[in-house]
C-alpha cells in the first residue's frame, strides 16, 4: 500500500465566503493538501473530506445559508456525504449544512442581535466523530466566534432526539455568545460524518493567534480524510 | 407571502423593535417582525396559484423549522 502523506481536502468556495484561505492555509499546515473548489463546479475533485468555510455565501440573503444549498457542488456536498465522506462546515458552512437539511436544526439572529467576534470556552460533550476523535469528553476548548446568525435551534422534540442519539457534540462553557438553545455550538448528522459549529478552528491553529485547540478538530478531520483516500486506494 | 418567527420562538429583532417603540412612549407588546414577499405567478386558476406558492414556501421561503407564513392572492388585471 502506498503511503499517503498529503490528503486532499476540498474547501468549498462560495460567492462570499471569507475563510475559505484561512481554512486552506491551516489544513495546509496540518498536513493536508486543499483544494479550493468553485460553488459552480458540478463534482468533487477526488477528496478525502470537505469543508464549507465561513463567510456570508450570497450576501446572507433570505436566511443564511438558504441561497448557497442550491450551488452545484452542494449535490455534489450530498452525495459524497451520502457516500460517508466527511464534511465539515464552519460557521456559514454550519448555516448551509442546516439549510440543506444535511444537518438538524436552524441557525437563527444572534439572541442579543450583536455581531460577537471573540475567544470562547467549548466543552466536548462526544468524541464519536471523527472530527472530535483526538479530544476527550469534557475538554475545555478555546477557539474563536465571529458571526451574526449563530443561535442555534432546535424545537423540544429534536432537541431531546439528538440528545438522545448524542448528535450535540460541542457546547458553550459559561459564556452563550448567541443564545443557542442548551448552549449548543456543535452538532452532528446521524451517521456522524457531518459536522457543523459555529466557531472557527481554522482561526485556532497557530500559537501567534492565542489558541491551538482549533487544530484538535482540524487534524481529526485530515487524519480521517487520509484513511478514506488510503482505503479507496488499497 | 407573509414569513414570520412561529410563535414561541425568540423574535430579537421583534424585541428590539419593540424597545424603541416603548422609547417613543407607545405601549406595545408582542412585537414580532417577519419578511413580505411579493410576487408574479402564471397560473389557470387560484388553486393552482396556491400550490405553486405552498411549494416556494415548504422550500425556499420559509424555513419550516422557526418560520411559520401566511399567503395571500390578489389577481392581476
Amino acid at each position: 500500500m502506498k503511503e499517503l502523506h498529503r490528503p486532499r481536502v476540498a474547501v468549498l468556495v462560495f460567492p462570499g465566503s471569507n475563510d475559505d484561505r484561512d481554512a486552506a492555509l491551516a489544513l495546509e499546515g496540518l498536513g493536508a493538501e486543499p483544494v479550493l473548489v468553485w460553488h459552480a463546479e458540478d463534482e468533487l475533485p477526488k477528496v478525502g473530506a470537505v469543508v464549507l468555510p465561513g463567510g456570508f455565501s450570497y450576501g446572507d440573503y433570505l436566511r443564511a445559508g438558504a441561497i448557497a444549498r442550491f450551488s452545484p457542488a452542494m449535490r455534489a456536498v450530498a452525495d459524497f456525504a451520502a457516500d460517508g465522506g466527511l464534511v465539515l462546515g464552519i460557521c456559514n458552512g454550519f448555516q448551509v449544512l442546516c439549510e440543506a437539511g444535511l444537518l438538524p436544526g436552524a441557525l437563527r439572529p444572534n439572541e442579543s442581535l450583536s455581531f460577537v467576534c471573540r475567544d470562547i470556552a467549548l466543552r466536548v460533550e462526544r468524541t464519536v466523530s471523527p472530527f472530535l476523535a483526538g479530544c476527550e469528553v469534557g475538554q475545555r476548548l478555546t477557539i474563536p466566534v465571529k458571526h451574526g446568525e449563530g443561535c442555534f435551534f432546535a424545537d423540544g422534540d429534536l432537541l431531546a432526539e439528538l440528545e438522545e442519539a448524542g448528535q450535540i457534540v460541542l457546547r458553550y462553557d459559561g459564556d452563550n455568545p448567541n443564545g443557542s438553545i442548551d448552549d449548543i455550538a456543535g452538532v452532528v448528522n446521524q451517521e456522524r460524518n457531518v459536522m457543523g459549529l459555529m466557531p472557527h478552528p481554522e482561526h485556532a491553529v497557530d500559537p501567534l493567534l492565542g489558541s491551538t485547540d482549533g487544530a484538535l478538530v482540524l487534524s481529526g478531520l485530515v487524519e480521517a480524510a487520509r484513511e478514506r483516500l488510503l482505503a479507496a486506494t488499497a | 407571502m407573509l414569513v414570520r418567527p412561529k410563535p414561541g420562538i425568540l423574535d430579537p429583532q421583534g424585541k428590539a423593535v419593540e424597545n424603541s417603540l416603548r422609547h417613543l412612549g407607545f405601549n406595545v407588546d408582542g412585537t414580532r417582525v417577519g419578511r413580505l414577499i411579493d410576487l408574479e405567478v402564471e397560473a389557470s386558476d387560484p388553486e393552482q396559484a396556491r400550490a405553486e406558492v405552498e411549494r416556494m414556501c415548504a422550500e425556499l421561503l420559509a424555513n419550516p423549522l422557526i418560520e411559520s407564513y401566511e399567503i395571500e392572492l390578489v389577481e392581476s388585471a
